[in-house]
């Protein structure tokens, strides 16, 4: 039987937390890493909104979940292992989890109620567990090399440990968990190949709109927006798909949406972070925006933020110009001037 | 051969390994303008106004984290550079409320300058933090919310480098706000570093030019002004002369230009701390008093046992500090000898330090119903004022301070850095105990145990026979490692402040290890040229000392108590 790092490596299993980075490495990088102590941490702090698949995965399968999570410990030797769990899904599944892991080297860990969305940033959640201000550490070091307590540490997501379990079972066929959530009949989680199309998602799942429309995918937040002729792509990030109507969202509620979340999300340790958001939230809030200054802003925050959260803000208000307000009268002259 | 070079602008540049892009490109005179960035911390790369464009890097990177790597690219003042460090610099000004009319920040203001630099409108943006308190932290120190950019230095000094803990982060993004913390275990020592370390003036001194000026304009009153050793060669900085340059003459100069009825040297009254300090520490050796002894002149240290170990109180010297004992020569001494009411006579101390302030203010230090010193400056608030008063001091003629107290030894100036108090302190020992015909030659004269920037300095000296161990506290963070070993000293000397008062909260920004380093030299050269370098030798201080026995001053003047502090 293959060694399991191999099997990881031959399934091209990439993270499932939004940043995609291919699993094999990580867990390698750990496991050669030379220390006395080593971790692992399962992050399940799910923050954005729109996704709800490691809920999902604790509901139906928490047993397969602690399996992938036992066999990183066996395999890369960690010390222990924490989950680090959402208040919510801890409120509603540590009862069942705690039983799973006695005799385990696997411990729950709530995330502290003011960690919100950054929380599940690897080093804001290393931060969280170290019991410091929960924000984003500079890179590097890595995790892998100094995670933990200074211990290398690997952190996955739910999903990746579910799917290594399957792994290691043989019984991975190159699935994922979608949500899809928004303006549609059956929202929930559902499980598709890798590769599957949003379009044939949400036909399968007996979602496809028969309204116009537009989706966000692989994140609620910071996923990109697409319209309803870009559907022939895969969905990417956390597997997230959002429908919304056109005709009952207006543009400015839907970007201050976004806004809002971000602004309160912002670590606040950086100036185009902290500042920006609150920006363009003000921006937006006014009866004649300053569209000029708004996208100054949203360009200078991908060029200077401090961490990924700042570096997405643009990825959904820009595509959602792009791909859908562009034959919106209302917008047209904004396009113009600002040269999207 | 490792090839070390780096192009900025399309030039080559070496590098050392290590090296950020910003250190570079400063060092070969290329500007890129900083607001978090301290030598003092480890990078915190927040403020994002360093960026810089490095060759093919995603985002813009910020060079004072980036480090040099061979065949690096960078373009420092690029379209796409400039923008977005103009954005996030009218950004930060949104957040930090203008207060230029009064802020004695406004001739050295990076803000402004980068805003002139970048042909910035200040506001772009309504102001965010209008609606933010001033936290006041005793008569000393301050934190002005509406003005701070959330750079966080604040924090580093007050927890990595003094290891007070006191300031912490509440809040998270916008909300966030760097306040007193909550707990009622700790406490402000009032040392300044946080404001030394304010990119902007959020954190600073609690400012009392403005009394002073009141004061000067009132007839009826003799305006003194006595400024302390360290000051003389660190102000120098803030009117371009080099770190360490001597400048007490200009300095002297300056204080009459802006008109103070007369001026005295505060390193006069070092010397008299001196006497009254090795006096008691050789009764304290000979009656078996409560050892070690430890010196006082350091409000910073004096507030740090007052709050965290009272138990410390009975080893304080009960010497007053320098300052104190030259406010109160003046209000007494030199009143008498000058015929006027001490009640007409307001004394100004220029400090180093922002706990000078609150020292000053304490009501114990009162004689007969008068406290010795009305108003304490900060090195800043001068700058500042000679500034304002359009004074050109490179160009002053030179003058010195008056006399009698003006009068002093190279022993007296040394209290300005770590280890200065000890060194004097010890010289007047040893003459007292081998009579005035030791002989002191320069090795027998310098100290160089107590010398130097380590965090703890230990050593033993031998006085007329008796082996001294001495340790000196170059830090309020590091008394902590003596504490528990006490019992293995006889005289400890503390400073507050990381390389003593050349290094103080008040004291022109930047201030660095490195700045210090030359500050420091700058003192050790004014004691070399010295004609006379033991305060026992000082005949004016010992006169004056004599006339307060006479006096039956000697106690209200020279002496001082200290208090377990529980607020
Ligand atoms: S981009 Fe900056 S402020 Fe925003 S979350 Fe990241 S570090 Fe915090
Ligand atoms: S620091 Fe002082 S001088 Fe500079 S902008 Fe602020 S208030 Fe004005
Ligand atoms: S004055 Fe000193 S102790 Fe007080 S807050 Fe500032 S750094 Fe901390
Ligand atoms: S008070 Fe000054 S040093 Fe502290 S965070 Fe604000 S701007 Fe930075
Ligand atoms: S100086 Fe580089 S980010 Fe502040």
């Amino acid at each position: 039987m293959a060694k399991l790092l191999d099997k990881i490596k031959k399934a091209e299993l990439v993270g499932k937390g939004g940043a995609c980075f291919p699993t094999f490495s990580k867990w390698q990088a750990v496991k050669n890493a030379k220390a006395d102590k080593k971790y692992i941490v399962c992050n399940c702090s799910e923050g954005e909104p729109d996704v709800k698949k490691d809920g999902y995965i604790l509901e139906h399968f928490p047993e397969k979940l602690i399996d992938g999570i036992n066999l990183a410990v066996k395999e890369i030797k960690a010390d222990k292992a924490y989950i680090f769990i959402n208040e919510a899904y801890y409120k509603k599944y540590s009862t069942k989890l705690l039983g799973l892991i006695v005799d385990t080297k696997i411990e729950l860990f709530k995330k502290p109620h003011v960690g919100g969305y950054i929380a599940g940033e690897e080093s804001s959640l290393i931060n969280a567990i170290e019991g410091s201000r929960i924000e984003p550490n500079r890179k590097p070091p890595y995790p892998s090399d100094s995670g933990l307590w200074g211990a290398p540490t690997l952190i996955n997501n739910v999903e990746t440990f579910y799917d290594v379990s399957l792994i290691n079972s043989d019984a991975y066929n190159k699935n994922r968990f979608y949500t899809v959530a928004g303006d549609c009949v059956w929202p929930g989680v559902y499980e598709f190949s890798n590769d599957q199309t949003i379009g044939d998602i949400l036909v399968e799942s007996k979602n496809y709109p028969k309204f116009d429309f537009f989706v966000q995918v692989g994140g609620g937040a910071s996923g990109e927006v697409l319209n309803s002729n870009q559907l022939d792509r895969e969905v990417g990030g956390s597997g997230s798909i959002t429908v919304y109507s056109i005709e009952k969202h207006k543009p400015i509620d839907v970007i201050r949406n976004w806004l809002n979340f971000f602004m309160n999300e912002s670590c606040g340790q950086c100036t185009p972070c902290r500042e920006g958001t609150y920006r363009l939230h003000e921006i937006i809030n006014q009866n004649k925006p300053n569209w000029h200054m708004f996208f100054a802003i949203l360009e200078d925050l991908p060029e200077t933020s401090f961490c990924a959260l700042g570096i997405s803000v643009p990825v959904p208000i820009i595509s959602y110009f792009k791909n859908v307000l562009k034959d919106n009268q209302e917008f047209s002259s904004i396009f113009v001037e600002n040269n999207i | 051969m490792l090839n070390n070079k780096i192009k900025i602008n399309n030039k080559e540049y070496d590098f050392n390994e290590g090296e950020t892009v910003l250190s570079v490109a400063t060092r070969n005179g290329i500007q890129i303008p900083t607001l978090c960035d301290h030598p003092d911390f480890s990078v915190k790369e927040n403020c994002r106004v360093c960026v810089v464009e490095i060759k093919g890097e995603h985002g813009l990177s910020t060079s004072c984290s980036a480090k040099a790597k061979p065949g690096m690219e960078i373009q420092t003042n690029s379209d796409r550079v400039e923008k977005s460090r103009g954005l996030n610099l009218e950004m930060i000004f949104a957040e930090h409320i203008e207060k230029c009319a009064t802020c004695i920040w406004r001739f050295e203001c990076k803000l402004l300058k980068y805003a002139k630099d970048y042909n910035l409108l200040i506001n772009t943006f309504s102001d965010r933090k209008g609606k933010r308190p001033v936290y006041r932290f005793k008569n000393a120190v301050e934190l002005d919310s509406s003005q701070c950019i959330d750079c966080r230095n604040c924090v580093d000094a007050c927890s990595v480098l003094q290891g007070i803990d006191y300031l912490e982060i509440k809040g998270k993004g916008r909300n966030q706000e760097v306040v007193p913390t909550a707990d009622v275990r700790k406490h402000c020592i009032l040392c300044g570093q946080c404001a030394l370390h304010c990119p902007v003036s959020a954190a600073q001194e609690q400012p009392n030019w403005q009394d002073v000026e009141r004061e000067m304009k009132n007839d009826k009153k003799i305006v003194v002004v006595q400024f302390a050793p360290s000051i003389r060669v660190s102000i120098g900085e803030d009117f371009g002369f080099d770190h360490g340059e001597i400048v007490t003459e200009k300095l002297v100069s300056s204080l009459r230009e802006l008109g103070f009825d007369y001026v005295f040297d505060v390193s006069f009254a070092a010397d008299i701390t001196t006497l009254v300090e090795a006096g008691e520490l050789l009764e304290r050796i000979e009656k078996k008093g409560v050892m070690p002894m430890m010196t006082s002149c350091c409000p910073g240290w004096v507030n740090y046992v007052e709050y965290y170990n009272p138990e410390l109180i009975p080893n304080l010297t009960t010497s007053r500090s320098p300052q104190i004992h030259g406010g109160g020569v003046i209000k007494t001494y030199w009143a008498k000898k000058m015929n006027v009411d001490p009640k007409n006579i307001v004394v100004v101390s220029i400090m180093p330090c922002t706990a000078k302030k609150y020292e000053a203010s304490r009501e114990e230090m009162a004689i007969n119903n008068i406290l010795p010193v009305d108003y304490v400056l900060t090195t800043r608030e001068l700058s500042f004022m000679i500034k304002k008063n359009n004074i050109n001091f490179a160009n002053l003629k030179e003058s010195k301070a008056d006399n009698p107290l003006g009068d002093y030894t190279g022993a007296g100036v040394i209290f300005g850095g770590s280890g200065g108090v000890m060194e004097s302190a010890l010289r007047t020992a040893q003459y007292v105990l081998e009579g005035p015909k030791a002989k002191l030659t320069k090795k027998r004269l310098e100290f160089n145990g107590v010398r130097g920037l380590e965090d703890v300095k230990e050593t033993v000296v031998t006085i007329a026979g008796k082996d001294l161990r001495i340790g000196v506290v170059n830090g309020i963070k590091h008394i902590k490692e003596l504490i528990p070993r006490l019992n293995e000293f006889d005289y400890i000397e503390v400073m507050t402040c990381p390389g003593g008062c050349i290094g103080g909260g008040g004291q022109p920004i930047p201030t660095s290890k490195e700045i210090v380093k030359k500050r420091i030299a700058g003192l050790y050269r004014d004691d070399t040229n010295s004609k006379i370098r033991v305060s026992a030798q000082n005949e004016s201080a010992k006169e004056i000392v004599e006339w307060l026995e006479d006096n039956k001053l000697t106690h209200k003047t020279l002496h001082t108590k200290y208090f377990k502090n529980l607020d």
